[in-house]
């Protein structure tokens, strides 16, 4: 057959136009990317330089050094936030997925009264914008007494409504058939669990973690509105302050902040790409 | 299946705890708080629909700027970034593996730079002085001779926006569309071909579309929220709240302007009812439109 099919095996000339629609479009999105990777490694000078370079000609770590060092005249060290923020994401995304995954088991395998009417609910939820209610969130950190406290960067991004929708309908494929076997061998719904369900949606759980890696590695909110001490706060809300300055100076920095920001984002969606597509066959809304 | 009475429930408890305390409790607090006169100190008064009847009434830069922006931006990021990841997806299904995979990465790369890291990209590109990328080249053209300051030019500060707002469009629902077009039934296209179907065109509108309307659904309510919840970076690139000439002003800015700058929360926590219900509203209408056969 001489046409274009969907996932083609190998390359044949009729490609060429969706080539030709794809390569700009990809260049026009990476390329905004590629720009701060090569600026955070800009002398100052090549920073300040009239016209500006694309490249870097005499590359230099010296952003980076500026970015950890700087710091230290403030009253937190860069290692401070970034300690911050790995430990908040890491217990973030643990977190997340072990709830939604244990939700999700139930919405998908379990019979009980309510079953339709909380997963409606929290399909709805999918439409929620955590900005629009910034303020009676603000409320509620207040009251439970987590402002200011490191709970503050983890507790209201547990329940994450996507994350529970892809796992519940990716555990909506596992045949009930297993779960049967399982419980005539004896096993109680906990160890069904952890021996049947879990083995078996490893994909929607990279995804989940995904997913929940970058809302809470990204996060600024939770820094700016909900704590007022430096020692809580995370790398993303020190590198808003960086950029906010909008001196030129700054930017060196702001790029390698922004790169040191972002390399964690990129290097887990490559190795976790095939498991998030192979989740995102699974989720259709109806 | 699992047919324990409580069990369910133990397994969804500590989700239903965390989800009613972050997600229902505040949503129920701004419905209510939107009946109120609130300044954050004392008691909130309750003042009825007044919150509502002065914003559609009243408030002149919410009429006058937020909505205009608000509908403006919502209609060509939301339709506008749906369409493209569409487009984009489908043509990606249309190529091979190994070339799909790093395409499609470098288009959902724009999405894992969330908030600040988009202002600071986007700001060294429309840089305000001859530095700026944009800025150098058109004075290499011979178009300008005068850097434009971008960010502080009413006229530039909500095309900016929109393009911005497209680049990082293309997440979690554009990875589903491409999940979704990959995963249709190869011999459906057989068969149309036997049948005499002949155009690409036919075969996106009676093949494609319909065999992964789940998945175009998704795709469709996460591309309004990510347009929605977007609409923070006009004061991210600009660096100001409101944004010069209200300018760049949409829902969330306002919503954060009164609520946070201000201090009436309760007419705050009113916009921000209205923004939900704008949301909900678009959602219902992509169901709508997709369901419809």
């Amino acid at each position: 057959m001489g046409q274009t099919t969907v996932n083609p095996d190998r390359f044949h000339k009729s490609q060429i136009p969706f080539y030709c629609l794809l390569v700009p479009l990809a260049a026009f999105m990476a390329l905004p990317i590629i720009f701060i990777v090569f600026h955070a490694f800009k002398p100052m000078d090549e920073i300040f330089a009239y016209p500006p370079q694309f490249y870097p000609r005499k590359p230099t770590l010296e952003n980076f050094r500026a970015l950890f060092t700087a710091a230290k005249a403030a009253t937190v060290p860069v290692s401070r936030y970034v300690f911050n923020s790995v430990l908040a994401t890491a217990l973030v995304v643990l977190g997340t997925i072990i709830i939604s995954s244990l939700a999700g088991f139930a919405l998908s395998k379990m019979d009980f009264r309510l079953k339709g009417a909380i997963f409606a609910i929290n399909n709805a939820a999918l439409m929620f914008v955590p900005a629009a209610v910034t303020i009676p969130r603000y409320m509620t950190i207040t009251f439970l007494g987590i402002d200011d406290t490191f709970l503050a960067h983890v507790l209201p991004l547990l329940a994450m409504p996507v994350a529970l929708f892809l796992l519940k309908q990716f555990i909506d494929q596992i045949p009930d058939a297993l779960i049967d076997a399982a419980t005539v061998d004896g096993a109680g719904a906990l160890s069904v669990f952890f021996k049947v369900i879990l083995p078996m949606i490893r994909p929607a759980v990279a995804t989940g973690a995904i997913l929940a890696f970058q809302l809470s590695w990204n996060n600024i909110e939770t820094s700016s509105v909900f704590t007022t001490q430096e020692e809580v706060r995370t790398l993303a809300f020190y590198m808003s302050t960086l950029s906010a300055s909008g001196a030129v100076a700054g930017q060196g920095m702001a790029a390698a902040a922004t790169l040191v920001m972002f390399v964690p984002n990129l290097v887990l969606f490559v190795i976790l790409q095939s498991n998030v597509m192979n989740t995102m066959a699974h989720s259709g809304l109806k | 299946m699992i047919q324990k009475k409580y069990v369910p429930y133990g397994f969804l408890a500590p989700y239903l705890l965390l989800f009613s305390a972050f997600i229902i409790v505040p949503v129920a607090m701004a419905i209510a708080l939107g009946f109120t006169n609130f300044n954050a100190i004392s008691f909130p008064k309750f003042i009825g629909l007044l919150n509502y009847v002065n914003l559609f009434t009243q408030d002149l830069i919410f009429l006058q700027h937020v909505l205009p922006n608000s509908i403006l931006f919502a209609l060509i990021v939301g339709p506008g970034g749906y369409a493209l990841a569409f487009l984009l997806a489908w043509s990606l299904a249309q190529i091979q593996k190994g070339p799909r995979a790093v395409l499609s990465m470098l288009i959902y790369s724009p999405s894992m730079t969330a908030g600040v890291a988009v202002s600071v990209v986007w700001r060294l590109i429309f840089l305000g002085s001859p530095q700026g990328y944009i800025n150098a080249i058109l004075k290499q053209l011979g178009l300008v001779n005068e850097p434009i300051n971008f960010f502080f030019n009413a006229q530039f500060i909500m095309p900016i926006i929109i393009l911005v707002a497209i680049w990082s469009s293309m997440g979690v629902g554009f990875l589903a569309m491409l999940a979704g077009v990959l995963n249709i039934d190869k011999t459906l296209y057989e068969a149309a071909a036997i049948d005499g179907m002949k155009s690409r065109l036919q075969e996106i509108f009676y093949i494609t579309i319909p065999s992964m309307k789940p998945q175009m659904l998704f795709g469709a309510v996460m591309s309004i929220v990510g347009a929605f919840q977007a609409g923070a970076i006009g004061v991210m690139l600009t660096g100001s709240n409101p944004t010069p000439a209200y300018a760049g002003q949409l829902m969330v800015n306002h919503i954060e302007d009164y609520g946070f700058i201000r201090y009436e929360m309760g007419y705050a926590s009113a916009a921000s009812v209205v923004l939900l219900a704008i949301i909900w509203g678009f959602s219902q209408a992509s169901r709508k439109v997709l369901k419809d056969d």
